[in-house]
């Protein structure tokens, strides 16, 4: 009886010893690099712009136990995180979730510099007279080499001049 | 005594300022000379009573002086005399102090200088500089004191006040609390300085611009004034970021140097309008023409910088950077509605007397591209501005916080970045008026076909991302360009003043110091965005715990945790430091020292890595966990950082690239 | 182009929007800044309104989820905690003990809200310390964004049977007399 109480208890000192690392040779064990792949695209709130695979708290290391634990149970990516998400609310993203208001968050920025590209390029169109830019390229002939470098040393002294 | 001192001294110098603001006010109205010149002395006393007031505060720093509030939260007793005297801008109230104190040795630099030719600027000038330095000093006196000290009260009750209160006691705590951790590094105690440096001497050609404004003067005087002045605002926001960033590397134990944190972007806000004013300014010299585009450039710049203090400081945006929560956000609010309420409303009323005949010979000619070149800076801006802004919205108008981080951010600035790089390559080929598609194809065309060969080498020997070519392209492209540009150049002086090609190239950079010290500036910008792209793209990292002789492997290293140790630091830490042996295949490459360093009195801990830079890569190991308890091992975390050292020694180049472009120049007798 | 045109200012219409967009910026900045600003709900204001899913085999009179709301005649006492912190192990049996003596006459009710903490943690959490009284998480921090309370953890509200904050705890208790005393002077109200 006694021995067997020994043996039991060797057999989960054993067990316990070997048993992470037996586990993670198998792969049921998430390994951390595959904690690391979520956390890195999740924010807690304790250390706000801070990825949870790095932010430093307690409260950090316990969401990333959570999200061992998920993936342990065969879930996928997709899933924990829509799990962070009911459960913390939208901020635990990387950006806001595109929906409802959120919209603007992605729409603004691009009609704004549409809008910008539109004005630059209608004034261009008023301020480039065309007649001089038909004359620029009219002249240009494909001068020789000795031709281009010529224009250019003139060019670049007169620039050069040019400034105060 | 020295805390009254100080404070008195502040006091002293808000009502000079003050004082300067309303005299030079009233001498411009009187036509009285002798009454600006009054402003103009009272504006130098300030820098000597700030002086006088700032070291009073770093006397009561170094010493230990915990009866004063500001003492007693950023020191302690354990910290280095160096780290107690830089806590002085490791705290709201000392860092206002700081500022100020900057503000008016810039302000009395520009008192200091010639002002015969300029004199109806100078009234002016004054009156925003002092206006600009009476707030911060206002915030000091009325909100944020740094010379507070404690008394107790018979009740036991501990109040903060300058002078004693009736019935009360003084009251010394033994200890102060300490500086944050975070702050604790010598990154830390030149990356703020570079960067309110940065900020502040922006106010300067924004308060020539406004004085050209007032004075209707439409010319080019303000720029040409400023020119060297903008382009130091410049060196030192750049340097404050790029040491902000390193910082980060160093301390954070992101395994990165760039989070798209608020914070860091209100810094990197009045950076980017700023870049577009350097190259629209050479419009308006050249040229002539976007004077109103200049104005409304320089205004902005100065309405981020002080949008940027404000963010970090009223507690409007959490974040690693910000100050805690305090009472001078309503004021800064006030402030920058006043500030671009006016700078606005003067630009709108003096718009038809800046407008100039605007005829641009082509959409290829410099200027042409310069316009795209501002117009991509703005939209980065915009891209920057609405992701700092949104939260702050969608917390208003749905009750729902929601993060804005990098990914949104790096979706919407890589393609803008992309076509800078671009514009980067094809403008310096360009000429001022004339310039057509073909003289640039001309002129473009071998760059092009070197930058695409070597995409090819780098396709078939290191990578076939497809963004990385792209980038790699457009890096090789400018860089090509530009050396391109300097052999043109140089070859050209060898032709015309018969020089050898080195003292001709040589001879370049003091014929046009800005102009090739720009090209360097482009130079060094490719290799930051070499390493950029590596880190961005090429990022891997891997996390394992490990007992003793155990190894990480990753990206071609091996890690091998040979031994760990606990022993007390300097600055009263307690390092637990771990060593690894590298090694690349077999072969043995040297030790790495990760650590993490746990500060008792603030309770927090540092991870700091250990980095093996190469150009290749950088090897960066943290040593993520470790508890004295269990037998388990220790848990590391690994990254391989492939070209990221490019960035730092592009920011060396820059450096350099900016010195060349802002050194003062002999005067020539050309200029009259 | 004439001279008379070259001189021209600003048209109106492109006027009226930069002061538009501007007064706007400025005013959502301002309102961000007032958000940021107000102070954590004060004694004497009406505590914000809210509803509480409890975690599994806690309920409130036989009910799953509650409305703070529906218990207004009652003192309840809102306890924000999170198994991570460790002032929150401290106080957690003070607390426990002090619903004990309470729950029989059913005047006052305890709440606890497990914020930024992980579901099985918590749960560990309430077996380790055998907490009774509801406990439920601050589903996508809804409640401690009400309460803006972003100092830490733990905090604690009292709220009189009017529905109003009546005392405000930073930090954990240090006895159970000192939440009795707290309670028993707002049911003396």
């Amino acid at each position: 009886m006694k021995r067997h109480f020994f043996l039991i208890g060797a057999l989960i000192a054993v067990f316990a010893f070997f048993w992470p690392a037996g586990a993670s040779a198998q792969g049921s064990t998430p390994s951390d690099d595959d904690v690391n792949r979520i956390a890195r695209e999740l924010y807690c709130p304790v250390c706000e712009n801070t990825p949870l695979d790095v932010c430093p708290t307690q409260a950090c290391a316990e969401w990333r136990e959570q999200i061992r634990l998920m993936l342990a149970e065969g879930k996928t990516d997709a899933e924990i995180k829509q799990y962070f998400v009911d459960y913390y609310g939208a901020r635990v993203l990387a950006e806001p979730p595109r929906q409802g208001f959120n919209w603007l968050a992605y729409l603004v920025p691009p009609v704004l510099i549409a809008l910008g590209a539109f004005v630059l390029v209608r004034a261009l169109r008023d301020w480039v007279k065309p007649g001089v830019t038909e004359a620029g390229t009219g002249e240009s002939e494909p001068p020789a080499d000795s031709a281009e470098s010529d224009e250019y040393i003139q060019r670049l002294a007169e620039e050069l001049q040019k400034r105060r | 005594m020295l805390a009254e001192l100080g404070f008195g001294v502040l006091v002293l110098t808000f009502f000079l300022t003050l004082y300067s603001f309303t005299a030079a006010l009233y001498g411009e109205w009187k036509r009285s000379e002798a009454v600006v010149e009054s402003a103009r002395r009272a504006m130098l006393l300030t820098w000597p009573l700030l002086t006088l007031s700032a070291l009073a505060l770093i006397y009561l720093l170094v010493n230990n002086a915990y009866q004063v509030s500001f003492v007693y939260e950023v020191t302690s007793r354990s910290m280095p005399a160096y780290l107690k005297a830089t806590a002085l801008w490791g705290g709201q109230a000392g860092s206002l102090v700081f500022w100020a104190w900057l503000m008016s040795a810039f302000t009395s630099l520009v008192a200091l200088r010639k002002w015969e030719r300029d004199r109806e600027l100078l009234p002016w000038v004054l009156v925003v500089a002092a206006f600009t330095l009476a707030f911060f000093l206002s915030l000091i006196v009325f909100f944020e004191n740094p010379f507070l000290r404690y008394w107790q009260t018979a009740g036991g009750n501990v109040l903060r006040a300058v002078f004693q209160p009736a019935n009360t006691l003084p009251f010394i705590p033994s200890d102060g609390r300490g500086l944050n951790p975070l702050l604790r590094h010598p990154g830390m105690v030149i990356h703020p300085p570079m960067l309110y440096l940065g900020f502040v001497s922006f106010v300067i050609p924004y308060a020539f611009a406004m004085a050209a404004l007032i004075t209707n003067r439409s010319d080019d005087r303000w720029i040409r004034l400023t020119r060297r002045w903008t382009l130091w605002a410049w060196l030192f926001l750049s340097l404050g970021l790029v040491l902000g960033g390193r910082w980060a590397y160093d301390v954070l134990g992101w395994g990165g140097y760039w989070a798209w944190d608020p914070v860091e972007i209100a810094a990197f806000m009045p950076w980017l309008t700023g870049t577009a004013f350097l190259h629209s300014v050479m419009i308006q010299e050249k040229r002539g023409m976007f004077k109103q585009w200049n104005m409304l450039l320089i205004i902005l710049t100065y309405a981020l910088v002080i949008f940027g203090t404000f963010l970090t400081r009223s507690g409007v945006l959490s974040s690693v950077h910000a100050f805690a929560q305090s009472a001078i956000g309503p004021m800064f609010f006030g402030f920058i509605a006043l500030t671009s309420f006016f700078s606005v409303g003067l630009l709108i009323y003096r718009w038809g007397s800046l407008k100039a005949d605007v005829e641009i010979k082509s959409l290829f000619s410099r200027e042409a591209l310069f316009l795209f070149n501002n117009l991509l800076f703005m939209s980065v801006l915009v891209v920057c501005f609405w992701g700092v802004l949104f939260p702050l919205l969608s917390e208003l108008f749905t009750n729902q916080k929601v993060t804005v981080g990098p990914p949104f951010y790096e979706r919407a600035t890589a393609p803008l970045f992309a076509a800078l790089m671009l514009l980067m390559g094809a403008a310096p080929l360009s000429a001022w008026g004339t310039a057509s598609a073909r003289t640039i194809g001309r002129a473009l065309w071998k760059p092009a076909l070197a930058a695409l060969f070597v995409t090819a080498v780098l396709f078939f020997t290191y990578t076939r991302h497809p963004i990385a070519l792209i980038g790699f392209f457009l890096i090789a492209l400018v860089l090509f360009v530009t050396f391109y540009e300097f052999w043109r150049a140089a070859r050209a002086r060898t032709k015309a003043h018969a020089e050898n090609i080195l003292l001709a190239f040589w001879n370049l950079f003091g014929r046009n110091r800005r102009r090739y010290g720009g090209y360097v500036i482009h130079i060094s910008m490719m290799l930051m965005a070499v390493g950029i792209l590596g880190i961005e793209l090429f990022q891997r990292e891997t996390q394992g715990t490990l007992a003793l002789q155990q190894s990480l492997v990753l990206g071609g290293y091996r890690l091998e945790y040979r031994d760990i140790a606990r022993f007390p630091g300097p600055d009263s830490r307690e390092v637990t430091r771990a060593v690894v042996d590298v090694y690349q295949g077999e072969r043995y490459l040297g030790q790495l020292y990760p650590r993490i360093d746990y500060y008792p009195e603030a309770q927090q801990n540092m991870t700091i890595p250990g980095q093996r830079p190469t150009l290749r890569d950088d090897l960066y190991v943290l040593l993520v966990d470790w508890k004295p308890a269990s037998s388990s091992g220790a848990t590391f975390k690994v990254y391989v950082n492939p070209l990221v050292n490019w960035l730092w020694l592009g920011s060396l180049i820059f450096l350099a690239g900016i010195l060349i472009a802002a050194w003062p120049e002999r005067e020539r007798s050309a200029e009259q | 182009m004439s001279v008379q045109q070259q001189k021209q200012g600003v048209p109106l219409w492109a006027q009226i929007l930069i002061w538009l967009s501007i007064t706007g910026l400025l005013v959502l900045v301002g309102l961000g800044l007032i958000r940021a600003q107000r102070p954590m709900v004060s004694v004497g204001s009406l505590a914000p309104d809210f509803s509480l899913t409890l975690f599994d085999g806690y309920t409130l009179d036989g009910a799953s989820s509650l409305k703070l709301s529906d218990l207004r005649g009652k003192v309840v006492v809102i306890n924000f905690w999170a198994s991570w912190c460790k002032p929150c192990e401290q106080e957690a049996a003070t607390l426990e003990a002090a619903w004990r003596l309470y729950q029989p006459a059913g005047e006052v009710v305890f709440l606890g809200i497990a914020w930024t903490d992980t579901e099985p943690k918590s749960k560990a959490f309430l077996k380790r310390f055998g907490i009774t009284y509801p406990n439920g998480p601050d589903l996508g921090t809804r409640i401690s964004q009400l309460y803006n309370r972003n100092l830490g953890v733990p905090e604690t509200y009292f709220i009189g049977r009017d529905g109003t904050i009546k005392h405000i705890q930073i930090g954990p208790f240090a006895s159970v007399s000192q939440i009795q005393a707290l309670i028993d002077r707002l049911l003396a109200e």
